[in-house]
């Protein structure tokens, strides 16, 4: 009590004081949607006098076509690794001034040695969540069409048709995302998830055009609230994304019980990193606001509130019981060991990419 | 007298000039040379840089270095789109839907826009206004709304059901159904005011004149009303289908993952393959199959303002 009462003195303090000298200051973020919990927008403003703008996406297509137009007007935005490894190759960020950042240190080693992949030496950007994509799927339904030794620990489940086919009657689901989908079949046919093989990835898409007639859409958010209603069996989804949508079950007690999996062949790890474009106005002010997300008990915070992993080891020690316990999120040694990561697509594979997901999307 | 006129004449031309010279200016600022920014990016080559793409040529690095930029240039994004499918595909398909689509709202919109014409004089004012009404309703938003509606547990399913009509919900939004429906909806307005306009104008004494001299009503709607409705008729179906073909939000929001069209292949060009020079080669190509139904409107619109001198 003693110490919350003297937080809030000095957090009152501090906005004194900051609120005459940074009148103007003010910092653009622009993150993904549904994506952090908005006390934290207040609690930042009040404890560092900088106003923040705040602004959402929901594809990192999106974002990434802006950043490459140039003249965003955004001081921090939040692009996932692929996206991020290519954009800082077209030169699109600025270098991050770490001693401005004296919280790095609470930094978690191994998802920075992960992310070093995208971002050789960390040099531009800082992990804000990370996350894997599996499967989402209905508990009761699933055991009540594929029995009780249902493979919910496999990939199997969506992708051998003859399951596929039993399931569709309920509702198959899948991210329109074909960089993360056509990796997993990739995976599950054991050919190797990081191939740049256009080959390999005409096989993949074959698997796909095998499950097609089956999945019902191909979206990247709207599974969430099917998974919810009851509406859906099954969803290739991102981990955070089901659980939220596990939750809303719960909450509204409507008898379905959603689980998310991160099957046993291995799924993708995915990691959305804070970064500085080039072109930003407010480079102190940007620098700040990451500062502050480094903080455990922000970063916590956040976990907390959207139900996905942060890479800031500090944290753990703030984070609620039902994330840091849950190995959907913070999924043990061993299932670490199984996630892979990729590298982006040189232009003319990202073309063939497209191209074998279009095909898949229409069908045809 | 004569020389009074002439002076007359001097002293009009700065102003005729420059009323001549707005609608010029404006096709150039606002489509000549956006055009030629988009036709120079369809010449150039993708790179991962910012803007993505290696420019095909460069006006200010001196006029040696455009010449010789000049030799170099290729058509090479054309010819991609000629060896996919997937494009010539989706240009057809929006082709078919706009055209499926305008005869579905020229029924519609004809026997609309002629109950109109007909009724009392008094009514006309608020039957227009109900027309134009939607237009107070953001586009974006009505488009929404018809997903509220067609959605599988949307009114129209509970509707349905609750009447009896059907046992299992539908499945409407996502397919093509509902983007006709959506187009349908939206581009009606666009139909039903030119039919209007020149069913409104047209002559009755015509109809009782041919009705005396024992004409029957259907074979006078043929020779009468609908040659003398055409230009509402020809003007409406432009307005409606040059539209369409280009159409994006409707199928993006509506349609289904079958839905192809042109609009959503330029988009997925753009934003997920990143690839400005083919998205612009698409774009300019999508022009130029819309240039040969805007010549004949144009061309049509030309002869009706002949004949009504």
């Amino acid at each position: 009590m003693t110490i919350r009462l003297f937080t809030t003195v000095a957090a009152a303090a501090m906005v004194l004081s900051f609120a005459a000298a940074a009148e103007d200051k003010v910092v653009n973020v622009y993150n993904w949607s549904d994506y952090i919990d908005e006390e934290i927008l207040t609690e930042f403003t009040a404890e560092t006098g900088i106003k923040i703008v705040y602004d959402v996406f929901d594809s990192n297509e999106i974002l990434e076509t802006k950043l490459l137009a140039g003249g965003t007007g955004y001081d921090v935005v939040v692009p996932s690794g692929e996206f991020l490894a290519r954009q800082i190759s077209a030169g699109v960020f600025q270098k991050l001034d770490k001693n401005r950042l004296p919280n790095l240190g609470n930094a978690w080693r191994e998802i920075q040695e992960r992310v070093a992949r995208y971002d050789p030496g960390n040099e531009y950007s800082i992990n804000y969540m990370w996350g894997t994509t599996g499967i989402g799927y209905n508990v009761g339904k699933v055991k009540e069409i594929l029995g009780e030794d249902a493979p919910v620990d496999s990939w199997a489940l969506v992708f051998d048709p003859e399951n596929a086919k039993k399931l569709s009657a309920c509702g198959i689901y899948a991210l329109d995302a074909p960089v993360e989908t056509l990796r997993a079949a990739l995976n599950y046919l054991g050919i190797n998830p990081d191939s740049q093989e256009p080959a390999d990835l005409e096989k993949a898409g074959e698997l796909w055009m095998s499950i097609r007639p089956y999945v019902q859409k191909f979206h990247s958010s709207e599974y969430i609230n099917a998974l919810a209603n009851g509406d859906i069996c099954i969803a290739v989804g991102w981990s955070g994304d089901v659980l939220q949508a596990r939750d809303r079950a719960a909450e509204a007690e409507n008898g379905v019980e959603v689980n998310y999996s991160i099957p046993k062949e291995g799924a993708q790890m995915w990691f959305d990193q804070m970064a500085i474009p080039a072109d930003a106005k407010n480079i102190e002010a940007a620098h700040v606001f990451i500062n502050y997300m480094l903080k455990p008990e922000v970063a916590a915070k956040a976990s907390n509130y959207v139900y996905y992993a942060n890479g800031n080891k500090a944290s753990q020690a703030f984070l609620n019981e039902d994330v840091i316990g849950d190995p959907a999120i913070y999924p043990p040694e061993e299932v670490v060991q199984k996630l892979y990561t990729t590298t982006p697509f040189p232009p003319n594979v990202q073309r063939v990419v497209t191209r074998i997901w279009t095909k898949v999307k229409s069908g045809q | 007298m004569s020389d009074i006129s002439e002076s007359a004449g001097h002293k009009a031309n700065p102003l005729r000039w420059l009323v001549v010279a707005i609608p010029y200016l404006w096709l150039l600022v606002f489509f000549l040379a956006p055009f030629f920014i988009v036709f120079k990016i369809s010449l150039s080559q993708v790179a991962i840089a910012m803007p993505p793409y290696v420019p095909a040529f460069d006006l200010a690095a001196g006029i040696s270095r455009f010449f010789a930029d000049l030799k170099e240039l290729t058509f090479s994004n054309y010819l991609w789109l000629t060896e996919d499918a997937l494009y010539w595909k989706s240009y057809l398909s929006s082709v078919g839907i706009a055209l499926v689509s305008t005869l579905i709202l020229l029924a519609i919109g004809f026997p609309v826009a002629y109950g109109m014409a007909r009724s009392p004089k008094a009514w006309r004012p608020t039957l227009l206004m109900l027309v134009i009404l939607p237009f107070w309703t953001s586009f974006l938003i009505r488009v929404y709304a018809w997903i509220g509606i067609l959605k599988k547990e949307g009114l129209l399913n509970q509707f349905l059901l609750w009447v009896g009509a059907i046992n299992e919900p539908l499945t409407i939004i996502n397919t093509n159904t509902a983007v006709y429906i959506g187009i349908v909806y939206s581009y009606l307005p666009f139909m039903i005011l030119p039919l209007y306009a020149s069913l409104e104008k047209l002559d009755e004494t015509l109809l009782e004149a041919a009705s005396d001299l024992g004409c029957p009503p259907t074979k006078a709607f043929w020779l009468i009303t609908f040659p003398l409705a055409l230009p509402g008729v020809i003007a409406g179906s432009f307005l409606c289908f040059i539209p369409i073909v280009g159409e994006f939000v409707i199928p993006d929001l509506l349609g289904g993952s079958e839905t192809m069209m042109i609009g959503k292949t330029l988009w997925s060009e753009f934003f997920n393959n990143r690839d400005w020079p083919v998205s612009s080669a698409v774009a300019v190509l999508l022009l130029l199959i819309l240039v040969v139904p805007i010549v004949v409107f144009q061309n049509s619109q030309m002869k009706a303002m002949e004949a009504g001198k």
